[in-house]
């Protein structure tokens, strides 16, 4: 069942090429930008760095996650899967998991390239790619929840953003604390730790706490 | 006699209307004393002169916030579980009062900053974290703004709200280890090693006042949302008759 969700997602979002694109080009036109704003002071550029590739990857996120149930909802799709025996946590994971890899991996990959622009060393690119392969998981997961409780809602896009990014603290928190922390040449683990924890955290809770509201949505 | 005729909240109505004054009442007394101890009894501080008598609005405000966004969370998952309308109506209600309470704490504790601190904002791990209880309340006052269906907007709220009780305290320690990694020494927010009892009692006084005042506006505010939501209701028109 998770594998023929996950294939499925996969198929169409292969037709939707375009949506995957526009997505990730503008997180490097977002982190493009910062520079231009800011000044190219390569020891400035490189404090700003964490920070800068972690909140454009927060709203990059932002951007795919309307698309993670509309599509299903507004075609009936949503709601046969609703009403499968098939236990609803696996489906809303194996939609998550799909997500993720649409949406967060091409992010992942292209970040370190992103850090050689803000002259990161070898070492700290490596962290920046860690960081954000343990957390993006974890945007995608808490994200759902916010797409489920908005769904079919006018506006739902910029709801999206008021419920979820500040949830989303914690992970940029500690996201952008190791790679901080791998500049200052200090070791990144304690923070790549927690990372996890959160990771693993809402692994376990948030496909629940999206089940839930889906039910409620699609009531 | 059947407490629980109550939780209709067509009989709640009347009731709230009875217990209104009782807090109502308080709340203005306590407040016109809590307001004198602090500014005519309790003495002048060593340090910081007369400007930490707005502490007496300040604390209770920021206290009243975060009970109140747990308040809120538990009548939420009440009227979740249990399919309480008057218990959803009840997290609706406080949402507004909490959210009101919280942004009154983060502007106190500005005007507080700007005489003592020397400016209007750091970023101090509780500064923020209040920052981000704003947000966590104006999420949900939002989604339940933009639902029409009122059942279905109890139920989202509820859901986001159990959510972000998970998530203050991941919050508040991420905020705090946050702070104390990037900043070496903060300023704390009072270096008192002891409080003098009249500022304690002038705070604990404000304290009851603020609590008071929540219960009563809340229920002023239940009233309102009974009237809109059960306006269609037959039997509503014949109790108010």
């Amino acid at each position: 069942m998770l594998r023929w969700i996950v294939w499925r997602d996969l198929i169409l979002a292969w037709r939707r090429r375009a949506d995957v694109l526009s997505t990730l080009f503008f997180f490097v036109i977002v982190v493009s930008l910062f520079p231009l704003g800011i000044g190219p002071e390569t020891q400035l550029l490189r404090t700003i760095a964490p920070g800068v590739v972690w909140v454009a990857a927060l709203l990059a996120s932002m951007l795919s996650l309307g698309r993670l149930f509309a599509n299903d909802y507004q075609d009936g799709t949503l709601e046969q899967l609703l009403l499968t025996p098939q236990p609803l946590y696996l489906i809303v994971l194996g939609k998550v998991l799909a997500q993720w890899l649409v949406a967060e991996i091409p992010l992942v990959l292209i970040a370190p390239l992103i850090g050689v622009q803000f002259d990161l060393s070898r070492e700290t690119l490596l962290v920046l790619f860690v960081t954000l392969l343990l957390g993006t998981p974890v945007l995608s997961l808490i994200g759902s929840i916010g797409a489920a409780l908005t769904l079919g809602l006018r506006g739902s896009g910029v709801l999206i953003s008021l419920l979820v990014l500040p949830l989303y603290i914690p992970v940029l928190i500690f996201g952008a604390g190791a790679v901080d922390a791998s500049i200052m040449g200090s070791s990144p683990q304690s923070n790549l730790y927690l990372l996890g924890a959160i990771t693993v955290l809402s692994l376990t809770f948030a496909p629940w706490a999206t089940s839930a509201a889906l039910r409620i949505s699609l009531e | 006699m059947n407490l629980y005729k109550y939780a209709s909240p067509v009989n709640f109505y009347p009731l709230a209307g009875k217990i209104i004054p009782w807090f109502a009442i308080p709340a203005a007394l306590l407040f016109a004393a809590g307001l004198y101890v602090g500014f005519f009894v309790a003495p002048t501080d060593a340090q910081q002169g007369d400007v930490y008598r707005i502490m007496f609005i300040h604390v209770p405000a920021a206290w009243m916030g975060m009970f109140l966004y747990v308040m809120m969370a538990i009548y939420a998952g009440i009227g979740w579980a249990f399919n309480a309308r008057l218990s959803s109506m009840m997290a609706t209600s406080i949402s507004v009062t909490g959210a009101s309470f919280t942004f009154l704490s983060l502007v106190t504790g500005a005007f507080w900053g700007k005489p003592t601190w020397g400016t209007w904002w750091v970023w101090d791990a509780r500064m923020t974290s209040t920052l981000i209880l704003l947000f966590l309340y104006v999420g949900f006052i939002s989604l339940q703004a933009s639902i029409d269906d009122p059942r279905r907007a109890d139920r989202a709220g509820a859901v986001l709200a159990l959510v972000g009780v998970i998530n203050v305290p991941i919050i508040y320690y991420s905020v705090q280890w946050w702070n104390t990694l990037h900043q070496g020494a903060t300023i704390r927010i009072l270096n008192k090693p002891t409080i003098a009892p009249k500022m304690l009692a002038a705070m604990l006084i404000m304290l009851a006042a603020c609590w008071l005042y929540s219960v009563a506006v809340v229920l002023v505010r239940l009233r309102y949302i009974i009237v809109e939501r059960e306006q269609n209701a037959a039997r509503f028109a014949e109790v108010v008759a």
